[in-house]
């Protein structure tokens, strides 16, 4: 085959013009660069990729991007993407969102989207709180925090553990990256886009209004020791040992094959399925 | 003594091979040249319960059940009063029910039927692998003339499998039942039609749905099983994977209307069907499609609501939820099919409005039609193929607006992929481009345009099937929907047999209303009635908001799942003309 030479491109080429409505500091700009960034180093033309999303302020995303976008209804992200990427498998389809929209109202769809092992690539700001309703407590935040006039006692339930119950429901790459490293982000981003299958990549992205203590992630967070595992039972001891904190490495890379329906025969007519009902 | 139509019901308990023995007639009177209608009434059971094919057969197409049934075949008495008023009886119907099973329950005799016994249960056991229901099809088939040459090649079909010695039980069973019925009152029979009755087919509602959108072009369905429109999906699956189309089972409905959304966006045509517990689920998304401007089509078979309601059974009652359940002015599409083989012609057309609006369409079709079989004539070829305006390739310097003001109000739409014209849908409101928007005069131009492109289409002749009497539409008018129409038509015919003058008008397209296209079917009538399967008498309120009615406007509502007769509407007609 003739070796035809890639175009180039650069992070700026697959940012929009819009201004986000986040508020300064907080985390999700620097995922919205290590995104574009992992765009560029993959070298994808801008239309052979969407980005698919529900509500949240992480939601916004496809707006900020020159890719193809899809912003959704709460919760409803995954689906969408689901469906895109099955009637279209040549694109690059990835979904982002919050804690909110994938683990709470979202959170059917999520245990099913990891299951199911569609080619996609769910990027998750996790900041552990609803940002956009002005901060009430998500299914992430620590039963203890007293932040919310929904919860002022705070919730006294556990948190959800995203990973762990992406594990065990079949997710097929599983990393945590920290928004304060976008250079290694981006990098993890560029591998999960790579790797077939459901991937999930969790971002500890502070909300610096409603969650300002989440400040000290960047000194708290630590690069995890060791390497990936295609192990799932020893992904699940890790996960379910870890503090929360290591980031900055794939935890877990299986070799499931992604779901894609196959047909036998797709060459009928429309008549050949009305001649069953003739008399 | 013969009839122009022959209407018969078998009952039984589960197990007792009820809805296989209606199947088997019903293919035979298709061998035999008749037209056939058989509906299906179960109870809530899984597997077994109480189970009543009702079938009616005629020389020509049958619209509707009658008012009545010639003859009750109990194979046993289980549970059978639970469908006695779905199965009227006169004191000229015949009821035949085994004596191994005791006598008929009380319930079935308040008009005093006739009764004679079958045995079908000793005949079969004499018969090696003899069962009582082909006993019971073959006295069936005696009493209303259908030939044994026709049962007789239904039955190699559909045992070929099971090898001849299967064949031949099933025959000698038939036939002993065929030789049993000498000693059975007579019951009408039909008379055997000249070979060549023109192309017919044989169909279900829901099969015909499913046809329907694959004419229509839709190659992407997403499935979360509901009754009663689970058999559209089933059917859909592996037809779908002939054509190059795919089906893709959900995790719920929530996740069925939004994987139909993406692959839309992603330009392959979808669609979902659900009942209404379903549709309740999916209507936020129907908002998020009608503000990204996604086509799509959502087909509610519909079912006893509210709730769980009644699963199994039938009712027009989705029609507000349809009409009216999506939050903000969300312009729509809601078609309704208006018999088993308008399923096909309603979704097929439904199809066609979604691709060239770029906009969500609900279908209304419900368990009585969708579960329904009939022998039909050849349904009409149609050109319609769902067509969407695509972008062309970009403009050098110009940035793509994805919701560009147009006349029709419809924009040209980019798929994915198409270089230099990258946008994102949006269900927040938005501008041109497709850019986040919360001014007023965004809002207000998109809504405008929304709701144009609705009101420009032209929708033809199609929104409603307008039928007068023989000898002119007189100064009456049925105004009806959906199931209903079967039973308006059938007393509208026989109305028209008695000298009467009056005509039907069978709403198809019930959003966007057509007021001018109503009034000019309503030139010259004094007098309407309206005719549904709600209890609230959802149509008739609906028709009273957006239409001007004579004042002598009627309306005749129940709700499910009883449906209407056709008696009860010419009942109705003629107590007026009197």
């Amino acid at each position: 085959m003739e070796a035809v030479a890639k175009k180039k491109y650069a992070a700026k080429d697959y940012k929009s013009d819009l201004k986000p409505i986040w508020c300064p500091g907080c985390g999700d700009y620097t995922v919205l660069n290590s995104i574009t960034r992992a765009l560029a180093e993959l070298a994808l033309p801008p239309e052979q990729v969407a980005v698919v999303s529900g509500i949240g302020c992480s939601s916004r995303i496809p707006a900020y991007t020159s890719v193809y976008g899809f912003h959704g209804v709460h919760g409803r992200a995954l689906p969408v993407a689901t469906g895109l990427k099955l009637a279209r498998p040549d694109l690059t389809v990835l979904v982002t969102g919050g804690d909110g929209d994938g683990f709470s109202i979202g959170g059917n769809h999520f245990l099913h989207a990891c299951r199911r092992n569609v080619d996609l690539t769910y990027i998750v700001m996790d900041n552990q709180v609803y940002g956009m309703t002005k901060g009430q407590a998500s299914p992430t935040t620590a039963p203890d925090w007293e932040g919310s006039k929904l919860t002022p006692e705070g919730t006294g339930i556990n948190p959800f553990q995203p990973l762990v119950v992406g594990l065990a429901s079949g997710a097929n790459f599983i990393a945590r990256v920290s928004s304060s490293d976008p250079i290694n982000m981006a990098k993890i981003i560029v591998e999960a886009i790579r790797h077939p299958g459901f991937s999930l990549v969790q971002v500890l992205s502070p909300c610096v209004t409603f969650r300002p203590e989440q400040a000290e992630w960047r000194d708290i967070v630590r690069t995890a020791v060791v390497d990936y595992t295609d192990d799932a039972a020893r992904a699940a001891r890790r996960l379910m040992t870890d503090d929360g904190f290591n980031v900055g490495k794939v935890l877990f890379k299986g070799s499931r094959p992604p779901f894609r329906p196959e047909f036998e025969n797709s060459n009928g007519s429309v008549a050949e399925l009305e001649a069953r009902f003739a008399l | 003594m013969t009839a122009k139509s022959v209407s018969l019901v078998i009952a039984g308990s589960g197990g007792a091979g009820v809805v296989t023995a209606g199947s088997l007639l019903l293919d035979a009177a298709a061998k035999a040249g008749w037209y056939a209608l058989m509906s299906r009434s179960s109870g809530p059971q899984i597997r077994g319960g109480e189970a009543a094919a009702m079938l009616r057969f005629a020389t020509g197409p049958v619209m509707s059940h009658d008012d009545s049934f010639h003859l009750l075949m109990a194979i046993d008495w289980d549970n059978i009063t639970r469908f006695s008023a779905e199965i009227p009886l006169t004191g000229n119907s015949l009821i035949v029910g085994d004596p191994a099973h005791g006598e008929a329950p009380a319930g079935l005799l308040k008009n005093s039927p006739r009764q004679a016994a079958l045995a079908m249960t000793d005949i079969a056991g004499k018969i090696e692998n003899g069962r009582p229901n082909m006993v019971a099809l073959g006295a069936i088939a005696a009493l209303i003339g259908l030939p044994a040459g026709a049962m007789q090649a239904v039955v190699e079909d559909n045992l070929k499998r099971k090898g001849q010695a299967a064949i031949e039980a099933s025959m000698t069973a038939f036939h002993a039942g065929v030789a049993a019925a000498a000693d059975l009152p007579a019951i009408p029979k039909l008379p055997a039609v000249a070979a060549d009755s023109g192309p017919r087919w044989s169909i279900t509602g829901n099969e015909a749905t499913g046809l329907g959108v694959i004419r229509g072009g839709v190659r992407f369905v997403a499935a979360y099983p509901i009754t009663p429109a689970t058999e559209v999906l089933e059917w859909l699956a592996p037809s779908l994977a002939k054509v190059g189309g795919m089906l893709v089972q959900a995790e719920d409905e929530l996740a069925s209307i939004n994987q139909i959304i993406g692959a839309s966006y992603g330009g392959v045509p979808a669609m979902t069907a659900t009942s209404g517990p379903g549709l309740s689920l999916m209507i936020e998304s129907l908002g998020l499609a009608v503000a990204a401007e996604v086509p799509l089509v959502v087909v509610d078979v519909m079912r006893v609501g509210p709730s769980t309601g009644i699963a199994t059974k039938s009712e027009q009652s989705d029609l507000n939820i349809a009409v009216y359940g999506l939050h903000g002015d969300a312009p729509h599409i809601v078609v309704a099919a208006n018999s088993v083989s308008d399923c096909l012609f309603t979704t097929q057309w439904a199809v066609h409005l979604a691709e060239a609006m770029q906009v969500p369409a609900l279908v209304l079709t419900d368990q009585a039609m969708g579960q329904a079989r009939a022998i039909v004539p050849k349904p009409a070829e149609l050109a319609f193929i769902g067509q969407r305006l695509t972008a062309t390739a970009a403009v050098e310097g110009e940035r793509y607006k994805r919701y560009a003001m147009t006349g029709s109000g419809v924009s040209p739409m980019a798929i994915p992929g198409m270089p230099g014209l990258t946008h994102t849908a949006d269900g927040l409101e938005h501008n041109e481009f497709g850019t986040p928007s919360s001014q007023a005069s965004d809002h207000h131009a998109q809504m405008d345009k929304r709701s144009r492109k609705l009101t420009q289409f032209n929708y033809g002749d199609h929104w409603a099937d307008i039928e007068d009497s023989e000898v002119g539409a007189g100064d009456t008018a049925i105004i009806t929907w959906g199931s209903s129409t079967g039973p308006a038509r059938e007393a509208l015919d026989r109305y028209s047999a008695a000298g009467g003058k009056a005509r039907l008008i069978s709403v198809r397209l019930i959003a966007p209303v057509q007021p001018e296209k109503m009034a000019a079917a309503l030139q010259g009538m004094r007098r309407v009635l309206v005719v549904e399967q709600s209890h609230s008498g959802q149509f008739y309120r609906m028709l009273r908001a957006f239409y001007d009615l004579p004042v002598e406007t009627r309306s005749l509502h129940q709700g499910g799942p009883l449906a209407f007769g056709p008696g009860q509407i010419l009942e109705q007609l003629t107590a007026w003309s009197a």
